[in-house]
């Protein structure tokens, strides 16, 4: 059944793409189910976590958001705290596509690819935050242009579903294609997905831009009324993009058997060694300013680093960011082997999600608007719910690129009988 | 043996997707519930602005039904349009008020607010003489007021013409009257609770389950934009008890208060009371440098 019978790679007219198309999608999903003892088990862990936490939001969406630890003082916690991590992670995937096109580096062509699928998938995982976080899902609908009331352009929200969204497109269109054509065994023309790939460098920057506005445009909000949350956001996106994606490179070198030398990892960690150390001057800029005034600006801020009286939930977190995004600069900037440097990559990672979650979030809501302190500690609820999303997110690419990997091998291509 | 292998295989993946699928189907059982209470007018129902007068006559009559079958009570909902000529505002003389909490209880009765957790769209903050700084506030005092040294400040929405809150919702489910009034769609707010974050003053409250009431407590003169009992994952806030004041009415909240420390009325009125009180007084509003534009004011009397 591979293949087609009677067209060859050349000679394809365009009723047959059309048929080959959809044929092409069923042999990538057929595909993505085949692999050795360690792939099924990885991808029972996966789908058995996102169960558990399908069924933590079953609850959730029944019982209502009581059960989570959010409060009309703390509105916002865990989900949107990684919704946010997961825009940057999104961002971030696309250093793999600057050096490659921007400055025409041809060995990361191909890696491009994994990087839009790392995209692709963080958007889902965006996307699937902000649904866990709705008080009502089954109005999901009233946020969809002209269907709905969609309150664009006044509504920043409104703006980040745009994006969001037009990223998820530009990023489906480019792996689609170039997958495609691999699978056809042609070679792609440029001008189909080319002027796509350096729209979705630009737009990658938008969407963190955008998600900062969310917070950055509230007056009423001191901690992230600051005109460098933008900055920061993309500054640390481009931190846990490429320390993601140098872990997965290696994954895939070893899992997979793909031929991927040592370059491209050399390219990220070089990226790396200039945005880790930005990230914590921003940071520290962010400090300077808020403690060196004090008065209200502060008080966010100091509750975060030091507590506030007897309340200092959000300070182990914020210290061990901290040490994290230090100890991963320190690692990253002195001469050690790939061990190392994932040990830097994992810090990083780990530092950036807590400065974005528990350490920006979570802040921009102690104290409250009038004033008043009262701290937020996710429930397990809100973990399980968390968990599923991101094994959801870790399902999905990985059968992303377990299906890309025979194209990009050449495995699966339609001229084979 | 080769085959063996195979159909071995091919049975524990059959094995292993069945067990997968009946475990998603268990997990998904508490949403089939939710659903089951969902009717689909419901689900279907258009934004308020855009009800036709029949469909709004159906959706307050289904509303109605829901809330004898779900609290055992019988109640009016009605749609209560805004007054022409009127443009409300509210203000509160801190010198007299005396912490009392009366008008937060007021609203809690007279806006159906849930028993449990004692909800009010008013917050009382105990202050210490000599600051209005907010963080030296305290909403928790529980002590014989007026304590010495100290004044009160009640807050509630101030029904911003620059508010936050409106501008960053992306459904338009909250929006400004042509009286002055915030009012929230509670059939079409998607329970985001970004107004809730972009509000300066608290005034949002969050309905993170079913409100529970007593249906011999339930307050039974409803409308549709303000007191009806909310639906569980909404945003709610206070309305200036629209359901009474486009009725000529005063607010429960100044209804209660036992010191008169609140006067409300229609600013395009030049002899109410309002009026004389923004003229005569040094008002002033909370967090003016945000240029929200509150229509809630307060001053001192001495």
């Amino acid at each position: 059944m591979k293949g087609t019978r009677d067209v060859t790679g050349t000679t394809l007219k365009k009723k047959d793409l059309a048929l080959l198309y959809p044929r092409f999608l069923w042999q990538l999903f057929l595909n993505s189910f085949r692999g050795g003892p360690l792939f099924y088990l990885w991808m029972t862990c996966l789908t058995a976590i996102a169960v558990v936490g399908f069924g933590a939001y079953a609850h959730q969406v029944n019982e209502g958001m009581r059960i989570t630890a959010l409060t009309d003082h703390v509105s916002w916690g865990l989900y949107i705290a990684n919704f946010t991590f997961g825009v940057g992670l999104a961002a971030g995937a696309v250093m793999m596509v600057i050096p490659a096109y921007l400055y025409d580096d041809h060995e990361m062509h191909d890696l491009t690819i994994i990087g839009e699928i790392l995209a692709i998938a963080a958007i889902a995982l965006c996307l699937c935050f902000v649904i866990v976080d709705m008080g009502r899902p089954d109005r999901l609908w009233h946020m969809m242009p002209f269907i709905g009331r969609f309150n664009w352009p006044i509504s920043m929200l409104t703006w980040d579903v745009i994006v969001l969204n037009g990223y998820l497109l530009i990023n489906l269109h480019v792996t689609g294609y170039l997958l495609y054509m691999r699978y056809l065994g042609r070679k792609p023309n440029p001008k189909v997905y080319v002027p796509f790939v350096f729209l979705s460098i630009g737009w990658a920057i938008s969407i963190h831009t955008v998600t900062a506005f969310l917070y950055q445009g509230l007056g009423g909000r001191p901690f992230w009324n600051s005109a460098l949350l933008a900055p920061r956001f993309i500054g640390s996106a481009f931190i846990t993009g490429p320390a993601f994606v140098i872990v997965l490179l290696q994954v895939i070198r070893r899992a997979l058997g793909l031929q991927i030398n040592d370059r491209p990892i050399e390219t990220l960690r070089s990226i790396l060694r200039i945005t880790i150390p930005v990230n914590l001057f921003m940071f520290c800029s962010e400090l300077f300013t808020a403690l060196y005034t004090g008065g209200h600006h502060s008080a966010a801020l100091s509750y975060l680093m030091f507590g506030h009286e007897e309340k200092t939930a959000l300070v182990p977190w914020i210290w061990t960011a901290l040490a994290f995004n230090a100890g991963s600069a320190l690692l990253v900037h002195s001469k050690v082997g790939l061990r190392g440097l994932n040990a830097a990559c994992v810090l990083a990672f780990v530092g950036v999600w807590i400065e974005k979650g528990m350490g920006l979030i979570i802040p921009g809501f102690i104290p409250s608007t009038l004033g008043e302190f009262v701290e937020y500690i996710p429930t397990l609820t809100e973990w399980r719910i968390t968990a599923g999303v991101w094994a959801l997110c870790l399902l999905l690419l990985t059968l992303g690129i377990k299906a890309a990997r025979p194209v990009l091998e050449g495995e699966l291509a339609a001229r084979r009988g | 043996m080769a085959e063996a292998t195979t159909t071995r295989r091919r049975a524990l993946k059959v094995i292993g997707a069945t067990l997968g699928a009946t475990a998603f189907g268990a997990a998904a059982a508490p949403i089939k519930h939710w659903a089951e209470n969902l009717s689909l007018g419901e689900v279907l129902q258009k934004h308020y602005q855009e009800l036709t007068p029949e469909q709004l006559k159906g959706v307050l009559s289904r509303l109605e039904e829901e809330t004898l079958h779900r609290y055992g009570a019988n109640v009016t909902i009605e749609d209560i349009r805004p007054e022409p000529d009127t443009s409300f505002g509210y203000a509160l003389n801190l010198s007299i008020c005396i912490g009392c909490r009366r008008c937060a209880e007021a609203c809690h009765k007279e806006n159906n607010h849930d028993r449990a957790t004692n909800n009010s769209y008013i917050r009382v903050l105990e202050m210490q003489k000599g600051s209005l700084d907010l963080e030296k506030g305290n909403a928790h005092y529980d002590h014989p007021v007026p304590a010495p040294d100290k004044f009160y400040m009640p807050v509630q929405c101030h029904q911003c013409d620059n508010a936050p809150c409106i501008k960053v919702c992306p459904v338009q489910a909250t929006w400004k009257e042509s009286d002055g009034i915030v009012v929230v769609d509670y059939n079409w707010c998607i329970g985001c609770r970004y107004c809730e974050a972009a509000c300066p003053y608290h005034a949002r409250r969050f309905n993170w389950k079913v409100p529970e009431i007593p249906a011999n407590e339930i307050n039974p003169h409803q409308s549709y934009l303000s007191n009806r009992i909310r639906p569980q994952g909404v945003m709610e806030k206070c309305t200036f008890c629209l359901h009474r004041t486009r009725r000529g009415q005063l607010p429960a909240c100044l209804e209660a208060c036992p010191t008169g420390a609140r006067v409300f009325g229609n600013l395009l009125d030049p002899s109410s009371e309002i009026r004389w009180v923004l003229e005569h007084k040094r008002v002033f509003v909370l967090k003016e440098e945000l240029g929200t534009k509150p229509r809630f004011f307060y001053f001192f009397d001495v």
